[in-house]
């Protein structure tokens, strides 16, 4: 198993922060405009990155995110794109923990020995698959752990304590903490988790948990990290951006950085205890 | 063939469903195990069923349609269900499990706008909100019946994102639950999706079957030969089945829509063209690419505008207890036309497709044969849709 997120997660506990997790679908809008925002984003701060696969139905996510998956679908992405995009950031980022976030069918499609072997050989650390609970993980937990991925879990809004115990016994690299219920989106904002939830998690020894749902602005970074939680996910807000600007990149990306330098900057010196 | 684990038939069916719905489904689960076996639960619903929806149905022996006169066919009459199709059945258990759960609202996905339209018949009798989500095309296709749905007060709510047509429904309709699921029930429309609804949608659709075979016993004093029903997401097949599974000798033919042809890639056939995979929630034949993205699937048919299957075909099929075959728009339609012209009954175009593949088999029966066909609906919603088709050169 890759250390990747540990050593972050310590590294960032020694210097009062959270950790600041941009999430994008990869191939949005084409491939080398995506290559682009990943490396900004890396640049402005990010500590790891969450990296969506487009795919054609994707019913956990809002519709800003699934205008994402279309244009990189429209732009004729595959999943062999992916990897390869994955490959690139890789090879410029020896530690930076890279996760992916998807959808089931594209990980049975490719078969899902090969799509961890693939995953593993292009430098990626973790997969959640958005429609994979833990009460179905038996689909994927033999392939990650043979490949050294970590599988990682949901923590959702009252879930039961035997499940957090699952999520706790099986879940490797972080713990996606869902801030709220619904589908990704800023419209709907992250709540505050019950900072219960995130001590059971401790005292199940859980992966770090990381909250993520509607988390767009500095003041919602700054309550995750005081509640508890490691990290934020930043993915709707940060897609906006680059759907705002699909007719002038060089602002798109100026804008990212802007953005990323911001949310960065909140997650400096507020972390719980 | 009952599920070895539960949600499971063969490999087939599961819970691939964001960690957030999971409650909701377990709670859907172990409510509607204890109504089955309630009583007073079984005897609402009965009462329901009988005096509100108006079953049994009758089974109609067709008295001119069949040339061959080795051949007996009888027709389930679904299309005589209050609301027009079978999709009444399982909609007043839903709709009875709602109340049970507490819950004041529904949402639903519809394709045809028969499952909209039976959510609405049974939200409005049973003082429910109802929230449908219907693709943008296909409420152009089935425009009265969304004017039946906001009638009876439901809310219809178009959907433009893919084809617009019932995947993108149920899409849209899964996305609204993950974030209502504490007031809301999602009221699914077929026998796919994630467990537990495909085997409670069955066990609601099941006296299809068991009217059938009590009738058909009756009057001819056997078991039919062949069952046959068209396979949307499968729930009046699997309805008309289920009592027959065990019946080795009764053949099960589950009719796909083969759209524009098979080798045309415009059909909605998964079981016949699709591959292994996940989609709503269940794992069973898809339609997809080889990278796994879902294909937009087509029939003439609303209804059974699908590009997956729900799991317990998915198994009866590779088990070789059902066999699954395809029928073409024109031969639907031809159907359609056929038994309206033959027998006075006017059948969904869904309805038609399992029709066709009877009147196929029919020609070329050389023994006594007993064909069991579910008219699943009637075909008033499609009337306008089929003079505009029947109106234009080559049927375009
Ligand atoms: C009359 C009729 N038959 C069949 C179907 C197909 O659905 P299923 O396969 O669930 O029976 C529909 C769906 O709308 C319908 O309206």
């Amino acid at each position: 198993m890759s250390d990747r997120y540990l050593n972050m997660f310590t590294k960032l506990k020694e210097q009062n922060e959270g950790a600041f997790i941009p999430f994008v679908t990869l191939g949005d809008p084409d491939i080398p405009t995506s290559l682009e925002i990943i490396r900004v984003l890396i640049r402005s701060g990010a500590d790891a990155l969450e990296l969506g696969f487009p795919f054609s139905d994707p019913i956990a996510d809002g519709p800003v995110i699934q205008r994402a998956s279309l244009r990189a679908l429209d732009s004729g992405v595959t999943p062999d794109d992916c990897f390869e995009m994955i490959r690139h950031i890789r090879d410029e980022n020896e530690e930076l923990p890279i996760g992916l976030l998807l959808y089931a069918n594209l990980i049975v499609a490719r078969g899902v020995e090969r799509f961890y072997a693939d995953a593993a050989a292009a430098g990626v650390d973790s997969i959640l698959a958005a429609d994979v609970p833990i009460r179905e993980s038996a689909l994927i937990l033999e392939a990650a752990r043979k490949h050294h991925i970590s599988p990682v879990f949901i923590a959702a809004p009252g879930a039961r304590d035997s499940v957090l115990k699952k999520i706790a016994a099986k879940g490797r690299g972080y713990t996606y903490l869902l801030s709220r219920a619904g589908v990704t989106g800023t419209e709907s904002r992250a709540h505050t988790p019950a900072s219960g939830m995130i001590r059971k998690l401790e005292a199940l020894k859980a992966p770090p948990p990381v909250l993520g749902f509607g988390v767009s602005e500095k003041s919602h970074v700054r309550a995750a990290l005081a509640s508890g939680a490691r990290g934020v996910f930043v993915g709707s807000a940060v897609v906006k951006i680059i759907e705002k600007n699909l007719e002038n990149h060089k602002h798109m990306l100026k804008e990212l950085e802007k953005y990323a330098r911001g949310m960065k900057a909140a997650t400096r010196g507020t972390t719980a205890s | 063939m009952s599920a070895q684990k539960p949600g499971r038939f063969g490999p087939y069916g599961g819970m691939y469903v964001p960690e957030l719905l999971v409650p909701a489904l377990e709670q859907l689960e172990e409510v509607f195990k204890t109504a089955l076996a309630d009583p007073s639960f079984m005897s609402e619903f009965n009462d329901l069923l009988k005096n509100y929806a108006g079953r049994p149905t009758p089974l109609t022996r067709v008295r001119n349609l069949i040339d061959n006169p080795r051949v007996r066919l009888y027709l389930k009459r679904e299309d005589l269900l209050h609301g027009g199709a079978h999709k009444t059945n399982q909609v007043l258990g839903q709709a009875l499990l709602t109340r049970r759960m507490g819950k004041k609202q529904v949402i639903a996905e519809t394709g045809a706008g028969q499952h909209g339209v039976a959510t609405a018949i049974a939200c409005a009798l049973m003082g429910l909100r109802a929230r449908i989500y219907m693709g943008a095309r296909d409420m152009e296709r089935q425009q009265p019946n969304v004017f039946r749905m906001r009638l009876m007060g439901a809310e219809v709510i178009p959907v433009n994102s893919g084809s617009g047509t019932l995947k993108d429904a149920v899409n849209e309709a899964l996305r609204d639950w993950s974030a209502s699921y504490k007031e809301s029930h999602y009221l699914l429309g077929t026998a796919a999706g994630p467990h537990p609804y495909p085997e409670m949608v069955r066990e609601f659709q099941r006296m299809i079957g068991r009217e059938a075979r009590a009738q058909i016993l009756e009057r001819e004093g056997r078991l039919p030969d062949m069952a046959i029903a068209c396979v949307g997401g499968g729930s009046n097949a699997i309805g008309l089945f289920a009592d027959f599974i065990d019946e080795r000798q009764v053949q099960l033919v589950g009719v796909e829509p083969a759209g524009k042809g098979l080798s045309s890639g415009q059909h909605g056939a998964a079981i016949a063209k699709g591959d292994k995979g996940i989609l709503h929630g269940a794992y069973s034949y898809v339609m997809q690419n080889a990278q796994g993205q879902i294909q937009e699937s087509y029939s003439i048919s609303a209804g059974l505008d699908y590009p997956a299957v729900g799991p317990e075909h998915a198994w009866l099929n590779d088990s070789g207890r059902a066999r699954y075959v395809a029928v073409t728009d024109q031969q639907a339609l031809e159907a359609f036309q056929r038994l309206s012209r033959a027998e006075g009954i006017i059948p969904a175009l869904e309805s038609s497709h399992a029709l066709a593949y009877a009147l196929e088999y029919a020609e070329q029966c050389r023994e006594e044969t007993l064909l069991l066909v579910n008219l699943s609906g009637r075909g008033d919603k499609d009337l306008a849709h089929v003079n505009k088709i029947l109106g234009k050169p080559n049927n375009e």
